[in-house]
């Protein structure tokens, strides 16, 4: 009977059932190879962990090389997007459960911006698209002594687009992104949307005259990838539409 | 006289670049959802005259096309989707070319002989639909339209 208990408690703690998982990351170092390889881990993991769970046991207790960025690892920074099973997700939102376990899950970094290894990318490209719409109030006059008021209707219009956190997900599942270097690219499409459509905001117009550019929204090809890649649940082929709608229909 | 001395400072908040500002994606656009519209209807109904209405396909022959385009409402709706079709097809090709020919040359010569063709068909259609001659002078009559002249 002693026994028995014994071999009942260890189980009880362990409600979260185990399961071996293969991981196969796409892996690139500088220093040392010319090209990116694969490298697979086998690991067991739990029910409760998400893909980055994953990457951190094998860079904490395996390969200490492996290189990825993450900081609050809950969904919010937006650090840790990647390419995984071929789809732009957060490692940090994905749980390894959900994934098909019977093949390895595969971990790339996102597409259409320069690896500098494993699965760091520049993110200066994406960056410089973001500043290029101007991604601040711009108004004109006197500032007000206190705040700028806003009816909660005219708030919920850009209520979407204020959810990006970022992370660049949407704009490296972009095909015209990968191959064309000039687009904006959804996500400062996105970020546009944000202060075009804030009723604070009078720089509506010149945002509008950026993206009328020839890499602008016109190159929106309407694929949805962006949709399906926002971790934030964002819209973004409809606020992309949107922003073609007030192109068309702008001064009467 | 001495130049005026007021130092120019150029506008803070000046966008990174306004190169051509120009509405031609804007057009171009328009244009692709326009004219899809417009080809729907073009097509099937020349589908719908040349294959269903009558006899169908067995009426299709020479003097089939010849009595078309002897009536200027047929001339001007195949007019219309030639000019149509092959605008909307190049300027999708054009976009695809964008998209996925990466070398500026590449892009280039490809869009040249998009352009040639496109050039091309169009105007060897127009001729066709306006110079075309019903009653060729040497052909078997019951060849020929009801509306030609015995020979």
């Amino acid at each position: 009977m002693a026994t028995a208990t014994v071999e009942q408690a260890p189980a009880a703690a362990d409600a979260v059932p185990s399961f071996q998982v293969t991981m196969r990351l796409r892996r690139f170092n500088p220093e040392q190879d010319t090209e990116a390889r694969w490298e697979d881990h086998t690991l067991t993991m739990y029910g409760t962990d998400r893909v980055l769970d994953a990457l951190h046991k094998i860079k904490w207790e395996i390969d200490g090389s492996l290189t990825f960025r993450r900081s609050c690892a809950h969904g919010i920074c937006g650090s840790d997007a990647m390419r995984i099973n071929g789809r732009n997700r957060l490692a940090c939102k994905t749980l390894l459960k959900d994934l098909p376990l019977d093949k390895p899950v595969t971990v790339e970094p996102i597409k259409g911006l320069a690896v500098l290894k494993d699965f760091v990318v520049d993110m200066e490209p994406f960056f410089e698209a973001y500043r290029s719409i101007m991604p601040f109030l711009v108004t004109s006059g006197n500032d007000p002594s206190r705040e700028r008021r806003q009816s909660p209707e005219d708030r919920a219009r850009y209520d979407d687009t204020t959810k990006c956190i970022m992370c660049a997900a949407c704009t490296s599942s972009c095909p015209v992104y990968w191959t064309d270097g000039q687009y904006f690219g959804p996500q400062a499409i996105v970020g546009a949307h944000r202060f075009i459509f804030d009723s604070r905001d009078e720089g509506a117009e010149q945002r509008l005259e950026i993206l009328n550019d020839r890499d602008g929204v016109w190159r929106c090809r309407t694929t949805f990838n962006c949709t399906d890649a926002c971790p934030r649940g964002i819209e973004v082929t409809k606020a992309i539409q949107e922003v073609k709608r007030a192109l068309l229909f702008r001064r009467g | 006289m001495a130049m005026p001395t007021t130092p120019s400072v150029p506008a803070p908040r000046t966008p990174r670049r306004l190169r051509g500002r120009t509405n031609t994606e804007l057009y171009a656009w328009m244009f692709m959802r326009v004219s899809g519209v417009l080809l729907v209807v073009l097509i099937f109904g020349h589908l719908f005259v040349n294959l269903m209405v009558g006899d169908g396909i067995n009426a299709l022959d020479f003097a089939f096309v010849a009595g078309k385009w002897a009536s200027p409402f047929w001339q001007i709706w195949d007019l219309m989707m030639l000019w149509l079709a092959m605008i909307h097809g190049t300027n999708g090709l054009r976009t695809i070319i964008n998209d996925y020919a990466e070398r500026d040359q590449l892009r280039f010569w490809l869009k040249v002989g998009l352009y040639t063709a496109t050039t091309v068909t169009i105007v060897l259609g127009t001729l066709v639909i306006f110079t075309f001659d019903p009653c060729p002078p040497d052909a078997a009559a019951e060849l020929l339209p009801s509306f030609c002249p015995a020979p």
